[in-house]
Parts: C-alpha cells; structure tokens; sequence
C-alpha cells in the first residue's frame, strides 16, 4: 500500500493580510477579495516553483490527450473487429507507432483512450474519498469528546486494515464495473486525509477570531462554513492532489489483478492482457512500455504539484 | 508509563475485535451466496447440493447464532476449511505459504529502508545539491511506478531476455521445480529464484522511505537545537549524525515497523507477476476460486498484523521519545 509520504501537520499559511478594503461592501465580499488575494499570492509562490510548474505542465499534456481522444485517435481502433486494426503482436511500424496488442489493436490508441478511464476513476475515487475524510475530520475535531473518539476509533480501524486486501475483497464480492472500483477506492483511502483534517480543525477551532465569533453568538454551522473550513481548505486541497496520484495506482492495481471493469479499457487493464497474453516472456516491450510509462508520468505530476503545494502551504517546509 | 502502555495494547485488543467482527459481516452480509459461489459453475448445482452446502458452511442457521459459532472458532484460530484446496483448513494452506513471503518481503523491506534512509539523509543534508535534486527525482519516480509493472519489464528483461539483456534468471517460481536440490544447492537455487523479485521489491519500496526521511530531516534541520550545536562548535558530521539524524528518524522508523507488519500481505502484485508461492499469490487464487474461509483467514492474518506493527512502533516510540511518555 502506498501513502501520501508527506502528512502536513503545520498550520497552512497564514502570510499579513493588507489592510482590508472599507467596509461598504459587505462581508461577504470582503471575506472573498481576501480569499482571492490569498490565492493569488499561493499562485505566484507557485509558478516559481519548478518541481510544481512541471508537474502541471505534465499534468496539462495528458488531461489534453484525454479529452481530445476522439480527435486523435479513432475509436474504432478499440474495437477488434474493425478494419483500422492490423496483426496481432506487431512491433512498432509507421502506422501503429507502438505496436499491436494480441487482437491486433494500435497500442497508441488503447493508450491514449485508457487517459480517459484511468483518470476518470482517479478524480472520483479522489473526490469520494475527500468528502468522506473532510466530513469525518471536520466534526471530529470540530465536536470533540465522545464523537471526536468514535470517529477516530473508526479511523485508526481503517487504517490498520491492509489497503489492498480490503479493496481486492470488496471489489470481488461486489463484482467487475467501474463504479465499483471507484466507491471501493474512494471508501478505503479516507483515513490519512480524516486524520490530517482532524489535526488543523483542532488547531483552528483553538484561534482567538473563532472564539470572538462564538462570543458573538455565530451558530456551529457559520463557524464550521465560515470560519474553520476555509482555513483547513488549503491543506484538504493539498492532499486531494496527493491522493488522486494514489487513487490512480490504486485502479491499475486492482485492474491488473483482474477486478476493473472488463469493457472499460484503462492502463490498467492493458496491462492485464499484456501480462496475462504472456507479453513478458514474448518479449513485447511495446506493448507494456506505454501504458506504464503514462502511469508514472501521471503519478509523477500529481505528486510533483501535491509536493509544491505542500511546501508553499506548509511553512515548515518552506525553504529557510 | 504504565498507562500509556495498558491504553495502547487495549487500543490494539479493541481493533483486533473490530476486525473480527468486520470480517463475519464483510464476507455474510455483502451481497451474493457464498454457497452458491462454491458450487458455481459446478455439475453438482441442483436445489439439493446448495442445501447440502449451505448446511456445511453453516449457512442454514440464523445470523446471530451464525455469529457465535465464528467467534468461538476464530478464538481458537480454527479458520475453518479451504475451499479451493479441498478438505484442508485454512491454517495449513496459509501456513505452507508464509515462510516464501516472510523471506521475500522481509528481506526487501529491511533491504529498502535502509537504502532509502540512507538517501533521504544525504539528500536532505545537501539540500538543493546536484545528489538531492538527483536522487529526489529517481526516488518520485519510482515512488509513482506501479511495482508489478516494474516487475514484469524485471521479468522480461532477465528472465525472457529482449534486446541487448540476458535472459540469466529464472523466469518464476521459488525453486526448480522437481530438481530435488538437498543442503546447499537447494539454497543457492532458492537464492536464484529469490534475485528478480527482491529487486523489484526494495527499488520499489525505497522511494517512500527517502521522501519521508528527506522531509523530516530538512523539518529536523530548522530546529533551534541544531543552530545551538553549530554555535557551539561542533563539527557538521556531528551535527548531521549525533544531533539531526537521531531525531529525524522517529517518523521513518514507525514507517519501517508498520511497513513489516504490512509484509505479510504486502507484494500481492509482485508475488504474481513472479509465481512466488507466497501469501501474496495465494490471495489472487483465493479471489478467483471465491474461496471465502481463505480469503477471511488471509484477511484476518494481515490485519493482525499491521495491528500488532502498529502496537510495537506505539510501544517503541514511547520509550525512545521522553515526550510521549510524559504525554
């Protein structure tokens, strides 16, 4: 199992706000140019970081393939009967630069359509998995006492139950589809994003402006919205990057030990019919080079902007 | 102390029992009939032979009842029987298969943590230095590789041989299959089955174990106790080892422990890719023989282990870091 090997502990960033601007414009909108300030600012610090900057330059590539697909590549290549494909296990030629798979398909076009999936199912497994892991964090740390107990109880749980074995079980009790991969990742990698959140939450809760709009009489649920959630945003921002990376890896994996979904193709899953077609022993690098390559090349990226963002928004790693 | 120690070995008790009770409802009220999943496919599916099994498995009594029987087994570690190795507990089949894992796994995570601790200090030392930028680069990558792919590129490099490599190792397996290898021989086979894998394996957990240990060295490096020894004169290589090192190294060592306790159910993909009879293959044929009683048994097992990891790394961290204790 793999984790986000960074866990952000410290407070994000918390830069001298300019003066505001007079208040004839309201709160709200005071409270959102501050917020646009703030993030113009994290957006400059970023551009000058050059691990994140290649990150999303990476990144931008292949959401790009992914969603001109159709246009680069035919869709009837997918479909083994159709007259673009050509003969099975070919190396790369002028006309299939990466080769053929065992149906004769052009690896190139399976490539590039398993953009599609594999970041489909990364993003929403992501987005699951944050929402639960913001949920449970928030009102952990948010409640305290017998809630904050049992919430982390259930935590601590999921985290000692080993990843992949728990994924591997649930995807084959509830059967082969893509929604499946997606809830099954997304409800086993909320744990380290719970537990991140909780940590800030209990640390903003703490803050002297929190206690003065309590003092004021604000509702949980305006300190909650207002208040705390906008300070722990960044850092659950952070680790949504990190964790899409995960999520990606995830759904090859599980793909390749056959639990994706049969009539969706992702990295993965090419990746299974290469291995199980025996394209190791036959020697057909072209067919396993590009899928895997695209993996890391996504993972890297993701993790790169994860790390850029973690170290602008973490001043503990800021460089002195 | 004492209470700080009676309240994490509690901690672990409590999530062992809620692994237990996880496992009966995991495999019992998810959907489909795990009767039927036996028989499935089989000449013997009629209305009587499901009856027939769902008496076997025990299926036939109301859940509750159901429930005591599993913990009064599971209590006494009787897993029940295998179905795809038929007629042997559950027990037997994992414990064939634990020593090729132990050895496999075992080797490659110590193998990669202190390969990767080692980088991440060098790295982290000279922060910003041509060795950190480099070895920061190498470690994200193989931190982001999918291991089984990395594996199977291993497997097709040195065991098919494509190109310009050498096909040198065996393409597979723990040992030569009927070979019959007694004393030394039977070793230095086993060791030639052994090379791909823990290859793969330690290059592919190291990266972790360098990102973290770069990170909390640099976090380490910030701190006011390191400006003091500087200031007080002590030499760099002090600095770096008696100073920073021992104290950055708490969080990559909870990392190593937990990883140990995730070694028994950790290389499920590599063991594949290479044939290694380990507990990691054994959970893929399990899956695809719907084998229920293994795959809870296997389940249990890696647990079981990452629990008792975590409950040494608590335990350890407390007696090396003063604060937790007095904390």
């Amino acid at each position: 199992m793999k984790t986000p090997p960074i866990e952000p502990s410290a407070a994000p960033v918390m830069l001298e706000e300019p003066p505001p601007p007079p208040p004839t414009t309201g709160p709200r909108r005071i409270a959102w140019a501050r917020r646009r300030r703030s993030f113009a600012r994290v957006a400059r610090t970023y551009r000058r970081n050059k691990m994140g900057m290649a990150g999303l330059i990476i990144l931008a590539f292949f959401i790009a393939v992914a969603l001109l697909a159709p246009l680069i590549a035919d869709r009837e290549g997918l479909d083994p009967t159709s007259p673009v494909t050509g003969m099975p296990f070919q190396a790369p030629s002028w006309q299939f630069p990466f080769g053929t798979d065992n149906l004769g398909r052009s690896v190139l076009t399976l490539t590039i359509w398993g953009a599609r999936i594999s970041l489909l199912v990364g993003l929403l497994a992501t987005l699951i998995s944050m929402v639960i892991g913001s949920l449970v964090g928030i009102v952990a740390g948010y409640r305290g006492r017998l809630t904050e107990s049992l919430l982390m109880r259930l935590t601590d749980w999921f985290l000692v139950i080993p990843f992949l074995p728990l994924a591997i079980v649930l995807a084959s009790l509830l059967g082969r589809s893509m929604l499946i991969i997606i809830m099954v990742i997304g409800i086993t990698s909320w744990p380290s994003t719970a537990r991140i959140v909780r940590a800030q939450t209990l640390s903003v809760k703490e803050r002297p402006y929190v206690e003065r709009a309590r003092a004021l009489g604000a509702s949980g649920w305006h300190l909650v919205t207002r208040h705390i959630l906008p300070n722990v945003g960044p850092l659950i921002f952070a680790n949504t990057i990190l964790t899409v990376a995960i999520a990606i890896l995830s759904e090859t994996t599980l793909s390749f030990l056959g639990l994706g979904d049969p009539l969706s193709i992702s990295w993965g899953t090419i990746l299974e019919s290469a291995f199980g077609s025996g394209a190791a022993t036959a020697g057909n690098w072209w067919w396993l080079l590009p899928p895997g390559l695209a993996i890391v090349f996504v993972v890297l990226a993701f993790t790169m902007c994860g790390f850029a963002l973690d170290e602008i928004l973490n001043p503990r790693l800021r460089q002195r | 102390m004492r209470g700080y120690l009676i309240g994490k070995v509690a901690q672990a008790l409590l999530t062992l029992v809620f692994v237990v009770v996880f496992n009966f409802f995991l495999f019992r009220v998810m959907p489909g009939d795990p009767a039927a999943l036996l028989l499935r496919g089989s000449a013997a599916f009629n209305p009587d032979t499901l009856e027939q099994v769902r008496e076997d498995l025990g299926l036939d009594e109301p859940l509750p009842a159901q429930f005591v029987t599993y913990l009064g087994n599971t209590v006494a570690l009787d897993l029940g029987d295998s179905f795809f190795a038929r007629g042997r507990s559950v027990n037997t089949v994992i414990a064939e298969r634990i020593w090729p894992t132990l050895l496999l796994v075992g080797t490659s995570t110590i193998a990669s943590a202190i390969i990767g601790l080692i980088i991440g200090i060098y790295g982290g030392w000279k922060r910003g230095s041509a060795f950190d930028v480099g070895s920061l680069g190498f470690t994200l990558f193989v931190y982001s590789m999918p291991e089984f792919w990395f594996g199977i590129l291993v497997l097709m490099a040195f065991a098919g041989g494509v190109g310009p490599f050498p096909a040198i190792f065996p393409t597979g397996g723990y040992e030569t299959p009927a070979a019959g290898l007694t004393g030394l021989a039977h070793w230095v086979d086993v060791l030639n089955h052994l090379v791909l894998p823990f290859f793969v394996l330690t290059v592919a957990y190291l990266g972790e174990y360098a990102i973290i240990m770069r990170n909390s060295l640099i976090d380490i490096m910030g701190d006011d106790f390191i400006t003091t020894a500087r200031a007080k004169g002590v030499r760099e290589k002090h600095v770096l080892w008696r100073h920073a090192v021992p104290n950055a190294l708490l969080p990559t060592m909870t990392l190593t422990i937990l990883s140990l306790g995730f070694v028994f159910g950790g290389a499920i993909t590599i063991e594949y890719v290479f044939s290694w009879p380990g507990l990691g293959w054994l959970t893929v044929q399990a899956i695809d023989a719907k084998d229920f009683p293994l795959l809870q048994g296997l389940f249990l097992l890696f647990s079981g282990a990452v629990i008792i990891a975590n409950l040494i790394a608590d335990l350890l961290y407390a007696y090396l870091d003063p604060r937790v204790r007095a904390g």
